[in-house]
């Protein structure tokens, strides 16, 4: 109330006339527009080029197109059949797939499970535990890529003693998705235990006292309930693991027949540089299905981001 | 406290470790005996072997040359019903135990596979990471500070913090500042065009850094006096009558244009969030602001601003470290190149294709000091909602 209060204080208190309420109104449409627009043309243009002949791309702007729409010849798919098959972007997206898919129902599944024990089950150092995985969301993940490479290709050694062994994991689906998996679990279990957290305490009591084990109240009611909450991550991670260029850099960098479209798409900008009809259409191959994701689950997704958080 | 003997399990490594815990007059150091380690089995044993196992099948199918996308389905299939599997595994062999301790096992069984998981793949890489830091190129000797003294005063270093300074400052500054101005304005817009202007803005969230550096690279491109423009940006500039610019070689400007790159696939996340905060401000307050004559850029600085001011802070750092490890924008575009080099892709090249385990992991211990204050803040706040509950 105070707040208000000083609003008032010492400004000349003249209502606005009809006016300058329009003009003001038209003000903020423009702005409104021309970020719109900024924001809508790099996409546009790359999503028109890749629609392109190969000789046209390179002779004229993609902007030019708009003189001649209805010319069947400014048309082509030629583009995405190349770059799917000579240039291996049909395999590369299957690879993404088997990455991403697992890689965000596995920490999804180890998470609900935690984050129901931090929330409803009682033991010791509960709390020490939950406060190193809040900060351990921040921790960046460039700290763990050495020694993790490391293990991943020669094990790991404790005084002299192998207590992991040699696994091989370096270029395998599985070392992405584990790593995948611990990168992404901090705030995946506290996003979860937040919501899970905030279901009410007698819910739980008459689950309990209707004999449910803990097993069972979280299978048959905590997992129903939370579905927002895990939709919300799930879409998070799918997003994260897809788009992911570092992680699999490291991981499966070396192994040209597991790369994902991120990596396949940076490898074609390093050999193919200019030629912007393969650039353009493999571009829009690796956003086609995040963009899918995400405009048809938009609501989850802005609704798990607003729940707030840092992650490292 | 029904003193039977535990129902033997059927698998035997569960078998080995519960056969003497009668559960009847046990005493604290035959708990401790019989506890300590099932949950150190539970926590430990279960995920290493159903982890094997799921590893034996990936290899075997790997190994099988199968069909590629039959593959992709069973990795896929073994990877999801498999950790679910475990879970229920794991509980079942619990329930074989005497209950008193079953109860006690099992807050370990649901939280055991995450603990294990983040101890292996953030704690204890970390920890390496830093004694990794203080040894030579291939970890062998120890030379106490000099991976340091080099991360700090290298040239290529000290370039390197330099961009990073400019895409922290300019690049949190655009994308936050850029992301509250939407936020507020579309507020103002009916609802339907409020959503439409949104939508827009938060597309490139869904965009990955590599897809952006195309796109982007695409409006940069550069063709030689007197061919036509293909890139949007030369294409204005040439319009003007200049001469056409390679832009991402002119160094100190390329750092701008790369992190506009960010700004544009950023933008969405803090509008997003600033919006759903703005919408939060009362109006009533709003309402007596107005009243008393308040010109709605005094009640933005003096109403909305205050009251959002913990999202802002939320929405500040979180782009603070997104912004700090910034390593695909500038990989993918320049290289590193052309004077544009930041902290995270000297850390990568240096652990992942000079091989220098030392310098790299000397580099990822510099961006770890830097985000320990945020990891304090997080922990703080986190303490404060614990205690508002």
């Amino acid at each position: 109330m105070s707040v208000a209060y000083e609003i008032g204080m010492g400004e000349e208190a003249r209502p606005k006339t009809l006016m300058e309420r329009i003009l003001d109104r038209w003000l903020v449409k423009l702005i409104v527009v021309i970020i719109a627009v900024l924001w809508l043309v790099p996409t546009a243009g790359l999503l028109v080029s890749s629609f392109r002949p190969a000789d046209a791309i390179t002779t004229s702007g993609w902007w030019t197109v708009f003189d001649k729409l209805a010319d069947s010849r400014t048309w082509t798919i030629e583009n995405y059949r190349q770059v799917m098959n000579a240039d291996g972007m049909g395999n590369a997206f299957l690879n993404s797939l088997a990455v991403t898919i697992p890689a965000t129902v596995i920490p999804i599944t180890i998470a609900a499970f935690a984050a129901y024990a931090f929330a409803w089950m009682d033991f010791r150092g509960r709390q020490v535990l939950f406060v190193v995985v809040v900060g351990l969301m921040v921790v960046p993940l460039q700290m763990a890529l050495i020694p993790l490479l490391k293990i991943y290709t020669g094990g790991a050694n404790a005084f002299g003693i192998p207590i992991i062994p040699d696994l091989d994991l370096s270029g395998t689906y599985m070392g992405v998705w584990l790593a995948h998996t611990g990168f992404g679990l901090p705030l995946a279990i506290y996003l979860l235990r937040n919501y899970i957290g905030s279901l009410p305490a007698s819910m739980m009591e008459s689950a309990s006292i209707d004999g449910a084990s803990h097993f069972q109240t979280f299978i048959r009611l905590v997992v129903p309930i939370s579905v927002p909450a895990i939709a919300s991550f799930a879409i998070f991670q799918f997003l994260w693991v897809w788009n992911d260029f570092l992680v699999a850099l490291v991981f499966l960098g070396g192994t040209p027949d597991v790369s994902v479209v991120t990596i396949k798409l940076a490898e074609l900008v390093g050999s193919r540089g200019q030629d912007w009809q393969v650039l353009t259409a493999g571009a829009f191959v690796t956003m086609i299905l995040p963009l899918t994701v995400f405009f048809g689950l938009q609501r989850f997704f802005v609704r798990g981001l607003t729940a707030g958080s840092v992650k490292g | 406290m029904s003193g039977e003997a535990p129902v033997l399990p059927d698998s035997e490594e569960a078998a080995a470790d519960s056969t003497d815990g009668e559960g009847d007059n046990a005493t604290n150091l035959r708990d401790w005996l019989t506890i300590g380690p099932i949950r150190f089995f539970a926590a430990v044993g279960i995920p290493a072997i159903g982890f094997m196992v799921l590893f034996w099948v990936f290899r075997f199918l790997r190994d099988s040359d199968a069909n590629r996308i039959l593959i992709v389905v069973v990795a896929i299939f073994v990877g999801v019903v498999g950790i679910f599997g475990l879970y229920w595994g794991m509980d079942r062999v619990n329930d074989q135990l005497p209950a008193r301790i079953a109860q006690r096992v099992r807050p370990w069984i649901f939280v055991g596979p995450a603990v294990a998981i983040l101890s292996l793949y953030l704690v204890w890489p970390a920890v390496q990471t830093i004694w990794l830091s203080f040894l030579d190129k291939d970890g062998e000797e120890f030379i106490g500070l000099d991976n340091y003294t080099f991360a700090l005063t290298d040239d290529k270093m000290l370039t390197a913090f330099r961009n990073s300074v400019i895409w922290l400052i300019l690049g949190t500054a655009l994308a936050v500042g850029l992301g509250l101005t939407v936020a507020s304005l579309v507020d103002r817009l009916k609802p339907r065009a409020e959503k439409i202007a949104k939508s827009i803005i938060f597309i490139p969230m869904a965009i990955s850094f590599v897809g952006a550096s195309v796109v982007w690279g695409f409006m940069y491109t550069f063709r030689a006096a007197g061919r036509p423009q293909i890139g949007l940006l030369n294409a204005i500039w040439t319009w003007f009558g200049n001469s056409p610019i390679f832009w991402l070689s002119k160094e100190p400007w390329n750092n701008i244009l790369l992190i506009i790159v960010l700004v544009w696939l950023q933008t969405g996340f803090s509008m997003v969030i600033l919006s759903a905060a703005i919408k939060g401000v009362p109006d009533d307050i709003l309402e007596a602001g107005r009243i008393d004559g308040g010109s709605e850029l005094q009640l933005f600085w003096r109403v909305v601003i205050p009251t959002i001011k913990s999202t802002l802070v939320v929405v500040t750092t979180t782009m603070i470290i997104l912004i700090l490890k910034v390593f695909d924008i500038v990989w993918v575009m320049t290289s590193g190149e052309f004077g544009t080099d930041v902290i995270a892709t000297n850390m990568i090249r240096q652990a992942f294709r000079f091989f220098d385990d030392g310098k790299g992991a000397a580099i990822a211990v510099v961006l770890l000091i830097v985000v320990i204050p945020v990891m304090v803040l997080n922990v703080r706040r986190f303490r404060e909602e614990e205690a508002m509950r």
